[in-house]
């Protein structure tokens, strides 16, 4: 039985909006993604599963709520999915409130569960069919919809307008120089070899993060530039809000400005899903098999730089840590090793999480499930109990985060959970410990 | 009766398993090129990667975490493709029908591996029934398939050993095996057919678009 108490929460987003719908159109919506957007993966999934249950144990939330059956990866597509497929359409509003909450806040389309599937079922997939449906039918929790309006309308997800954005990226030159004297923030430096990628909340709250990457690039001596105007952003709420066309348009200006920009690559911050995004839902999408230039994530951008002697290490960070696998960029991009020796590079006492790697467990905060924002803060905490054992189990002084969204989640799971241990991304540790050029 | 079964109706269940089958296959392939990234997703390599790291007993780390489990589901997907294939009685038959001359498996080894089968398909009933998470998305037609899958293992065996009157019992084993093969393409059984195509379409993804491993 799912908890009753999440069941009672109200979004204005998901239940104001289902109160607007007719039955009719909630059928002819539902029949129409089922029968002209999906085709040979949801026939073979729906015919293959045979209902055995062995997807439950990898999903955070069927662990953290003491193996409750209705959080097994298998339950959350029989109580929406295969249910819509079973009525032909015929749901009632009871039904979307309840599908709702399953597929934007109990399941962070991380798809571990995929990797305990026997036949390989992609339950994320089916999950975000569901959102793809419900945004169509206008219900989507009214935090991650204004992201995603914000995308539709700035194309960045957090309302930075075009002067704030120069502003900020000024500002962060000046701040980066009274650190290192002559770090600069190119701007539309064309031929330059990278084009440097970030996500609106860096402009908007964590400006510092923009400054840190200046003198990365700096110390190491790379020929870089950032997009003046739109293009910037492709953190991209809208693949998870199921607004499938708002996403293509983001991904589709972001690779346009690198391709106006001439670059040899990109290199996109320390975010998990807007790698995810550029790399492959949003030229899926597109119709392109990759993206029209090579994109590597900050981790793997550190890994070469420190590999290659470009960034050397001064001193490391005496604290104990551990470090978060994200899963658009570890079970998303395999990179977990190179991972690990960034953060061996950097810290003196590295101790790991169990499980690790791919298998290690989702943060319950990306996948747009951060994006739901206050209403549905509580019901994910509850979902990741497992996540703050698992921290707490390393006893380690700082969780190392090279994700958005498992930045803010585990943090929100530290508070929550009172572990007193802080987090951070990994450019924040670099800056701290790379060799400075004498000024 | 027994003619009937041995004659007009192994033929209805052999075209209707192949013909359904084939049916599915085609349908499926169809359908997979309106999906549009399924083609252009598949990898040989990536594909076969996941297909044997599944094929493999504790293969995977899903595996290692159900020993018991991993160990009783290989052995009856074994026994139930093989002991109806290769055990004396059908030998015997293919040969009388067809001439063909058949590799058959010794009796005592076709018991075991019937047992299991048997053995199996009760427990995963109970499983069903005893653990919450999968009793939850339990239907009426999972335990019915289960017990459609150990129907003709239990009547064949029950009629080898004679407990249970030879004639009859022998013509419901005959009926349950046609209903089984029948059942096969349109039922959740036909992950026979799905499973190397789901488990290679996700090691491709895994594998070669998302550089990482999906067992």
């Amino acid at each position: 039985m799912a908890d009753l108490q999440d069941i009672a929460i109200i979004d204005p987003g998901v239940d104001d909006n289902i109160a607007k719908l007719t039955p009719e159109r909630i059928e002819t919506t539902i029949n129409k993604v089922l029968t002209e957007e999906c085709s040979a993966r949801l026939e073979a999934y729906r015919q293959t599963c045979v209902h055995c249950g062995l997807c439950a144990e990898a999903c955070q939330s069927y662990i953290s709520r003491n193996g409750d059956p209705d959080y097994a990866p298998v339950a959350k597509v029989e109580d929406t999915l295969w249910e819509m497929v079973k009525r032909k359409g015929k749901v009632d509003a009871e039904f979307l409130h309840n599908a709702a909450r399953i597929a934007f806040i109990d399941c962070g389309a991380c798809r571990r569960c995929s990797m305990y599937c026997p036949f390989g079922i992609d339950i994320s997939y089916l999950i975000m069919t569901v959102r793809r449906i419900l945004n169509l039918l206008g219900v989507v929790p009214q935090y991650l919809q204004d992201t995603t309006n914000s995308h539709a309308a700035t194309m960045n997800q957090m309302w930075v307008q075009q002067d704030d954005w120069i502003d900020t990226l000024m500002w962060q030159e000046e701040d980066a120089q009274a650190e290192l004297a002559g770090t600069r923030i190119p701007l539309d430096k064309e031929g330059a070899e990278i084009m440097y990628s970030i996500i609106g909340p860096e402009p908007k709250i964590l400006a510092q993060l923009i400054a840190n990457m200046a003198i990365i690039f700096k110390v190491a001596g790379a020929d870089w530039t950032m997009p003046s105007t739109d293009g910037w952003d492709n953190s991209n709420m809208a693949m998870y809000s199921g607004d499938f066309e708002t996403m293509g348009r983001v991904e589709r200006l972001h690779w346009e400005r690198a391709m106006q920009l001439k670059v040899k690559r990109v290199v996109m911050g320390e975010c998990g899903h807007a790698y995810r995004g550029a790399v492959y839902d949003g030229p899926r999408w597109l119709g392109w098999t990759k993206p029209p230039i090579p994109m590597v994530h900050a981790v793997e951008y550190y890994y070469e730089l420190i590999k290659s002697g470009r960034l050397k290490i001064a001193r490391k960070i005496k604290e104990s840590v551990t470090v978060q696998d994200p899963c658009n960029i570890v079970r998303g991009r395999g990179l977990h090793d190179k991972l690990r020796y960034v953060v061996n590079a950097i810290c003196e006492d590295f101790r790991d999480m169990d499980p690790r790697y791919e298998h290690n467990y989702c943060c319950q905060a990306g996948g747009g499930l951060i994006n739901c924002g206050p209403p549905w803060k509580l019901s994910r905490m509850k979902s990741n109990k497992v996540k703050a054992e698992q921290i707490a189990e390393t006893g380690a002084h700082t969780v190392i985060t090279p994700c958005h969204n498992c930045h803010s989640g585990i943090e929100d799971i530290i508070g929550h959970y009172k572990l007193g241990c802080h987090v951070s991304f990994i450019s924040e540790m670099l800056v701290k410990t790379i060799e400075m050029p004498e000024a | 009766m027994y003619e009937i079964i041995r004659g007009p109706l192994v033929w209805i269940a052999f075209i209707g398993f192949f013909g359904g089958m084939a049916y599915q296959f085609i349908n499926m392939a169809r359908l997979a090129k309106k999906d549009r990234v399924v083609y252009p997703t598949l990898s040989a390599k990536f594909g076969m990667r996941s297909v044997l790291h599944w094929l493999v007993p504790f293969g995977g780390r899903n595996m290692q975490l159900h020993p018991f489990f991993t160990v009783l589901s290989f052995a009856f997907h074994v026994c139930v493709l093989v002991t109806p294939l290769f055990l004396m009685g059908h030998a015997v038959l293919w040969q009388e029908s067809w001439g063909i001359r058949w590799w058959s498996l010794p009796e005592a080894v076709a018991d075991v591996m019937t047992l299991v089968v048997i053995f199996a398909c009760v427990f995963f009933i109970i499983r069903r029934l005893v653990r919450p998470e999968v009793r939850n998305v339990s239907y009426p037609s999972d335990f019915v398939l289960a017990l459609l899958v150990m129907a003709p293992f239990a009547t064949g065996f029950a009629a080898h050993h004679q407990w249970l009157p030879y004639k009859p019992m022998i013509i419901i084993h005959g009926l349950s095996g046609v209903l089984w093969l029948l059942a096969i393409p349109w039922t959740r059984l036909v992950h026979m057919l799905w499973f190397p195509f789901t488990r290679a379409y996700m090691g491709s993804e895994f594998g070669s678009v998302r550089h990482s491993r999906d067992w």
